[in-house]
């Protein structure tokens, strides 16, 4: 009987195997010289021929040595699943195929003896998705006719910016019997409900991001929809820093402070305000967690722009000195509402948490009044590339959470005084409508959304384990990675084409659900145009079952 | 869809009008119901201009029980009046045992108190009634307030006109101002707290439609103040936020409009107040109404306004001669009691105007 060496890595331990016909293969070499993992290799294999060249079967035996494609198998070189080869092979010769019973993540650890890492998210829930599970059930008919749509104005703004209550604003009534403010007040911006959500220059490549602040310059300056986009951690461009287009863009600081020293160079140089300023404190993939830019990732504009050597570049979990929600108030909001001379709201993103309820209900009470947003992300979010165990097994879900905030306010009778914006996996269905819907239904002025820009621009990853590959800084199709022959597969105008495109549909499409409740301005909190079809979403949200 | 009405005149009026000008719009409501409010009072009450009315439908322990806490509190009874009411069979209507309406002496102690605290007390008052006379259903409280007289009844109008003989006028039951409706807020359970106009400090509210913004409009009006109850009919939000946006705010009429129906964000952008605007919208972003809706108000000092959603999907017009003023969803109803109007100088407000009948009934028109 032959030895086998049952120990050592074997093709049937891959999330992915090769599915190569050898018949249709021309030997073109596209595939391997596309495949950013080096997961294929050119190989010779001995192959074992019978032919008959006679009238009547004279079978002759032959051995061959053939020049074939062969799979790597390897702890480092493992396919992804991301399916270029596939896209770039002229014949169908060659298509990476799902393993059902691989091992993969117990072989890698056993060998290398390092948390297993991987880009993507969730990939243990991809169905039964809450927001699937509810309907715009609340049609208007005949005591409140549906609107048209196509022809109806819409009044689709939400709040970015420290709400006041009506008896705190400094009004008085002057002799012609109208209101006058007598003191400032907080900066409060109206936008679109939908915004692009914070992805970092360094996470993302120059092209990718580039595409993202064309597409918002663009929906804003010539579609008519004010978008605005989040810059993530990771410092903002100089030029774009100095243009006119800034005050699309809020500017977003996180507990490593990438790029502030250029954002901070830059400020007299700026024409306009930026849109805001976000702090991250954290975020819905690996919550808790801090980011991590591997050094292969830290090109040369990147430590530029970030001001940084070439190196790991870990925000650490939380932010340094800081050990209390009033403590935050006070150093954090206060320094940035006053950075640029309380005239841009300030706003805080955190992981959606069983403890968001408390810390939103801090903020509310917050005698400064300078907090201008609550930006919860749920447990789908997020681009992350991160050890797996983050990324599976911590987080929240946002829908309930997202309630729970507004519920919380609601108590207060502060609801819409800090803005409510949340995230976590929306458009995931491809449906951002849809979800934007919902959840402002549910008590969110508005979402923001990252993940699925990822995807118009061309991602091939999914949440079932294909490519998920964000963390090797090799991303085949050029969006998170820095390496130069990567990004140069991503066509940026395409990309901010699509992306504009997707938001003037989803335009139309929240239009589409505004109509039929016969609302004219966004629905917040109007959770009685809810139904859900399952009894425990609807006992949980506080909306109405139907069945 | 509900019809509404409003009568204000320089001479006192009998509620045989305000039947008048609710039955020619008969085929908008389903007979389920009348209810009217009357301010400044004639007839019988105008010698007590200044002192609280009760009004009441309830059971006699609900007399005690209401009589009982007042009395607690220091309030003296100075005069009683009850409606002689005609049963006959087929008559459709579901009668309460007793209304009541009653004047009372404000407490001795109170003889020097400032008016806000006299305001409080008095709305104080009409809770404790109606919580003890929910609690033990005992009947329904209205009204507790000076120169108002408040009557909700289920059944036909014609009948219930009948029943209390409203069709034929007389002198000493009659008002300067009535609004009314004919109808119940059949969208949910019949209850007479459900049914318009509804009532709070002065403060008159009547609207149809339907208020799709209810949940937000609640959800934020049940934490501003105590009087905030109920919620029996979604239209109660449009009183609420009268009372709220006037008198608890104390701004300008002008800045109801603006809070309800608020000018869109492009639009606000370009105008001078938009500042001012854009923060009324934003603070007050949960008592904002999307539905179609018209409204109908009256503030303490008897003015008049209506005013329509966003979206002018209610209709309502104005019309009027040198002694009276109607305001109604229907002109039919204007031919009916002001037959020799001008009928070109009616109005028929648009979705962006307010119009405002002040005491001289000078009818003041401005756009948002």
């Amino acid at each position: 009987m032959a030895t086998v060496k049952v120990n050592q890595l074997a093709k049937d331990d891959l999330f992915w195997q090769i599915d190569y016909k050898h018949d249709r293969c021309t030997l073109c070499g596209k595939c391997v010289a596309s495949c950013p993992f080096q997961a294929i290799e050119a190989k010779v294999e001995k192959r074992r021929k019978v032919v008959s060249e006679d009238i009547t079967p004279n079978p002759k035996v032959y051995f061959q040595t053939i020049p074939v494609i062969k799979q790597v198998i390897s702890e480092y070189n493992f396919c992804r699943g991301c399916g270029i080869c596939e896209k770039v092979c002229p014949n169908d010769a060659i298509k990476p195929v799902r393993n059902s019973d691989h091992r993969f993540q117990a072989k890698y650890r056993a060998t290398v003896a390092d948390p297993f890492k991987r880009g993507g998210r969730s990939n243990l829930e991809t169905d039964g998705r809450t927001l699937d599970k509810i309907k715009v059930g609340r049609i208007s008919q005949m005591t409140d006719p549906s609107l048209d749509a196509q022809r109806h104005t819409f009044d689709m703004r939400a709040p970015f910016g420290r709400v006041l209550a009506p008896n705190e604003i400094p009004l008085e009534v002057d002799s012609c019997g109208r209101l006058v403010l007598k003191n400032n007040l907080p900066p409060v911006r109206w936008i679109y409900p939908i915004i692009i959500g914070d992805m970092s220059i360094g996470a993302l490549s120059w092209r990718m991001w580039e595409a993202l602040a064309i597409a918002t310059a663009y929906l804003n300056e010539e579609v008519g929809i004010p978008i605005r986009m989040c810059s993530g951690e990771g410092g903002v461009p100089v030029r774009l820093l100095k243009s006119r287009f800034l005050k699309y863009i809020i500017l977003q600081i996180a507990s490593g402070h990438f790029g502030w020293n250029r954002i901070v160079n830059a400020m007299p140089h700026m024409v306009e305000d930026p849109a805001g300023v976000l702090i991250k404190i954290g975020q819905g993939a690996k919550p808790g967690d801090g980011g991590l830019l591997m050094a292969k990732k830290v090109a040369k504009h990147i430590q530029e722009i970030r001001g940084v050597p070439k190196a790991d570049l870990l925000s650490p979990p939380n932010h340094q000195g800081l050990y209390s929600i009033e403590e935050s108030v006070q150093k954090m909001f206060l320094s940035f509402n006053a950075a640029f001379k309380f005239r841009v709201p300030v706003a805080i993103k955190v992981a959606a948490s069983a403890t968001s309820v408390s810390v939103y209900n801090n903020l509310l009470r917050d005698p400064y009044n300078i907090v201008g947003g609550f930006f919860l992300d749920g447990i789908d979010g997020g681009t992350g590339a991160a050890h797996e165990i983050s990324l599976d097994h911590t987080g929240h879900p946002i829908v309930s959470k997202l309630r729970d905030c507004y519920k919380a306010a609601l108590h207060q009778g502060k609801q819409g005084q800090i803005p409510l914006w949340a995230a976590g996996g929306m458009g995931k269905n491809w449906n951002l409508a849809a979800d934007a819907f919902k959840m402002i239904c549910l008590g969110a002025n508005g979402i923001f959304t990252g993940k699925l820009m990822l995807q118009l621009a061309g991602c091939v990853g999914n949440d079932m384990g294909k490519c998920n590959a964000c963390n090797t800084g090799l991303c085949p199709v050029g969006i998170c990675t820095q390496n130069p022959t990567l990004v140069k597969r991503l066509d940026i105008d395409k990309v901010a084409e699509n992306i504009v495109n997707y938001f003037i549909a989803v335009d139309h499409e929240l239009k589409k659900l505004m109509a039929p409740v016969g609302n004219s301005s966004l629905p917040v909190g109007r959770s009685d145009a809810l139904i859900s079809t399952d009894k425990s979403v609807a006992e949980r949200l506080d909306i109405n079952y139907a069945c | 869809m509900c019809r509404i009405g409003a009568i204000k005149s320089k001479e006192y009026v009998h509620p045989s009008v305000a039947l008048r000008l609710m039955r020619s719009q008969q085929k908008g409501h389903d007979n389920s119901g009348f209810a009217m409010i009357m301010q400044d009072l004639g007839g019988v009450f105008e010698g007590y201009k200044g002192l609280p009315i009760l009004s009441m439908a309830c059971t006699d322990e609900g007399i005690k029980v209401a009589e009982d806490i007042l009395h607690r509190k220091g309030f003296v009874r100075l005069f009683q009046w009850a409606p002689q009411v005609f049963p006959k069979p087929g008559l459709k209507i579901e009668p309460m045992p007793n209304y009541v309406f009653q004047v009372y002496q404000y407490p001795k102690l109170y003889n020097y108190a400032p008016q806000e605290e006299k305001e409080e007390l008095l709305v104080d008052m009409r809770l404790a009634i109606r919580h003890e006379l929910e609690n033990h259903d005992l009947g329904y409280v209205y009204s507790f307030w000076p120169d108002i007289l408040t009557l909700k009844e289920i059944g036909d109008p014609s009948d219930i006109g009948e029943y209390f003989n409203l069709w034929e006028e007389n002198d000493y039951f009659k008002a300067k101002i009535i609004t009314a409706q004919c109808r119940q807020n059949t969208n949910y359970d019949i209850v007479r707290y459900a049914a318009h106009p509804f009532f709070l400090q002065g403060y008159t509210a009547l609207a149809n439609g339907e208020n799709t913004f209810y949940e937000k409009n609640k959800n934020l009006q049940k934490k501003l103040y105590k009087g905030y109850i109920g919620f029996e009919s979604d239209s109660q939000c449009f009183l609420y936020t009268l009372h709220y946006v006037h008198k608890k705010l104390k701004w300008p009429l002008i800045y109801y409009k603006h809070t309800i129906t608020p000018i869109p964000f492009e639009e606000l952008s370009q105008r001078e107040d938009g500042h001012i605007l854009a923060n009324i919208r934003a603070s007050l972003a949960h008592l904002e109404i999307n539905g179609p809706n018209t409204i109908i108000g009256v503030l303490p000092d008897g003015t008049l306004f209506t005013c329509c959603d966003s979206k002018k999907l209610r209709p309502v017009v104005v019309g009027r001669d040198e002694n009276t003023v109607v305001i109604t969803s229907e002109v039919t109803g204007i031919n009916d009691i002001l037959p020799n109007r001008d009928w070109q100088d009616d109005i028929y407000p648009g979705e962006r105007e307010m119009v405002v009948i002040n005491d001289e009934l000078e009818v003041v028109r401005w756009q948002q």
